[in-house]
């Protein structure tokens, strides 16, 4: 049977062509890695109940809390559900919801 | 001009690494290794050497060291046995992997349970995926002129993989033998220093040891399988240089008495000597046999084992270590492998032999030679695994 491979497969450089022992030459190269794209749910911010105290941000192990003037913002790019922050939050400003793809 | 001094198999390893422009040593003491690191250590505070040397508090350490100072562009040395090399077999995989040309030295001892000191081939065998370069000495003149050539086949830009250098516990590691060394001068110049391609450095960055998934992982594999490949050609450049300076022939596979031979042995290391002397008295007699010793077991050297086989009848393949449940040791399903790839259909039995340092004698060596030229006459295998000096 013909191996089905994802478009995405075809597309990456193949051993010949890849830095050797796996070492990423440019720098900061993760930030291209969406890993928001692993999530099963997604935090949601109710910005009327936010105190705006932080805890989620200092929390957060991805640093995908983002801070705004009078509440806090999710970066929804980086990150991957893990609901810390909901869990944290004082004020149950937070919920989660199940991703729906 | 070179000089013979005595030297013990391990004191040999410790004046080839002290010729060789090594910048870090971390290396943790086990028996029957510890004589390298105590004679290191000596030329470091003597102020012979310029070396960094990081003690550590275990085995695992000092190969989680070596992997990164090596990853600094330094070139790196550390040795170990038994145990030792166990604890440390995580990461003589990520060492390999990350592609770090470090240089270690392995004093073949058992394993554990029951505890024992003795040589055996369990250690290094029981690693023998892990991806490092994998080279076993005869005797100490083996292990020095190995370990100098070692860093310049490690540290090649075709290459960049570690290399053991594995001399058998005690038979060799504590045995006083003649061994002739370069001037310090001549074995710097042979040895150089280490040309790094990729480095960690703070003014370029890169990631080492990133998270890689089922996107890149197997072509991270298939690569390292290809440095495997590209070793044999850098090893025998190495090795013709090395013998324009010193007139001491190395290569892939040492052999004696193949030219007539209708029997021989094929073992590693220090045995391999033995047989020598074994093969000399029988064929004083009359009786054609040779031995065949690969220096290099990993990668596998193929072409030259089968060119060695060519004229044989019968092969006895000895293993010092055993693969439990397996059809053969690992040195003989190795060479079964090699003969059933090629067509080649030869008459191969198995010996199991000197577990936790027995001893391998000239009269149970005689007695595989004897066996070996029945097999080759009759063409029938009676065993095809036997365990020999074993008590029933």
């Amino acid at each position: 049977m013909r191996r089905q491979k994802a478009l995405s497969e075809e597309a990456k450089p193949g051993w010949k062509s890849i830095p050797i022992g796996g070492i990423l030459l440019e720098p900061g190269s993760a930030l291209s890695y969406k890993t928001g794209a692993w999530r099963a749910f997604r935090p949601v911010v109710d910005q009327s109940k936010c105190i705006n105290c932080l805890l989620c941000w200092i929390f957060c192990p991805d640093a995908a809390i983002i801070r705004k003037e009078k509440f806090v913002d999710v970066n929804y790019d980086y990150c991957k559900g893990c609901g810390i922050c909901a869990n944290e939050c004082p004020v149950n400003a937070i919920t989660m919801e199940e991703e729906k793809r | 001009m070179s000089k013979i001094l005595g030297l013990t198999g391990d004191g040999a390893i410790a004046h080839a690494v002290k010729q060789s422009n090594v910048d870090v040593v971390a290396a943790y003491p086990i028996t029957p290794q510890t004589l390298i690191v105590e004679e290191f250590s000596e030329f470091v505070h003597n102020g012979e050497v310029d070396t960094e040397f990081v003690c550590v508090e275990s085995e695992h350490s000092a190969m989680s060291a070596c992997v990164g100072a090596s990853l600094t562009g330094a070139r790196v040395f550390t040795a170990t046995a038994s145990q030792g090399l166990a604890l440390m077999h995580e990461i003589l995989y990520i060492a390999s992997s990350l592609r770090c040309p470090i240089v270690m030295g392995v004093v073949n001892r058992a394993l554990s349970a029951p505890i024992n000191i003795h040589c055996d081939h369990s250690d290094m065998m029981g690693s023998r995926d892990c991806g490092w370069i994998q080279i076993y000495c005869e005797n100490a003149q083996e292990a020095y002129d190995w370990v100098i050539q070692a860093f310049k086949i490690a540290e090649d830009p075709n290459v960049l993989l570690p290399v053991t250098v594995n001399i058998d516990g005690f038979i060799l590691s504590h045995s006083l033998e003649g061994v002739e060394i370069l001037d310090d001068e001549d074995a710097s110049k042979f040895v150089a220093t280490r040309k790094p391609t990729i480095r960690i450095d703070p003014d370029n960055p890169i990631t080492v040891g990133a998270l890689c998934l089922t996107d890149y992982y197997f072509e991270t594999k298939r690569q390292h399988f290809e440095a495997m490949n590209e070793a044999p050609k850098v090893t025998e450049k190495v090795n013709k240089e090395f013998e324009a300076l010193t007139g001491r022939k190395y290569g892939f596979i040492d052999t004696y008495g193949l030219e007539d031979a209708e029997a021989a042995i094929l073992c590693l290391g220090s045995t391999a000597g033995t047989a020598k002397a074994v093969a000399k008295e029988l064929r004083s007699h009359g009786k054609k046999v040779g031995v065949i010793k690969p220096w290099v077991y990993r990668p596998f050297p193929m072409e030259e084992i089968m060119e060695a086989l060519e004229n044989l009848e019968a092969l006895a393949v000895l293993d010092r270590a055993c693969s439990l449940g397996a059809p053969y040791g690992a040195l003989c399903s190795d060479i079964v492998s090699l003969l059933y790839q090629k067509g080649r259909r030869m008459n191969v039995f198995n010996i199991i032999y000197g577990l936790g340092g027995r001893d391998m004698t000239p009269s149970d060596l005689k007695a595989i030679f004897n066996e070996a030229l029945d097999v080759a006459k009759t063409g029938l295998v009676k065993e095809p695994l036997k365990f020999v000096g074993v008590r029933e």
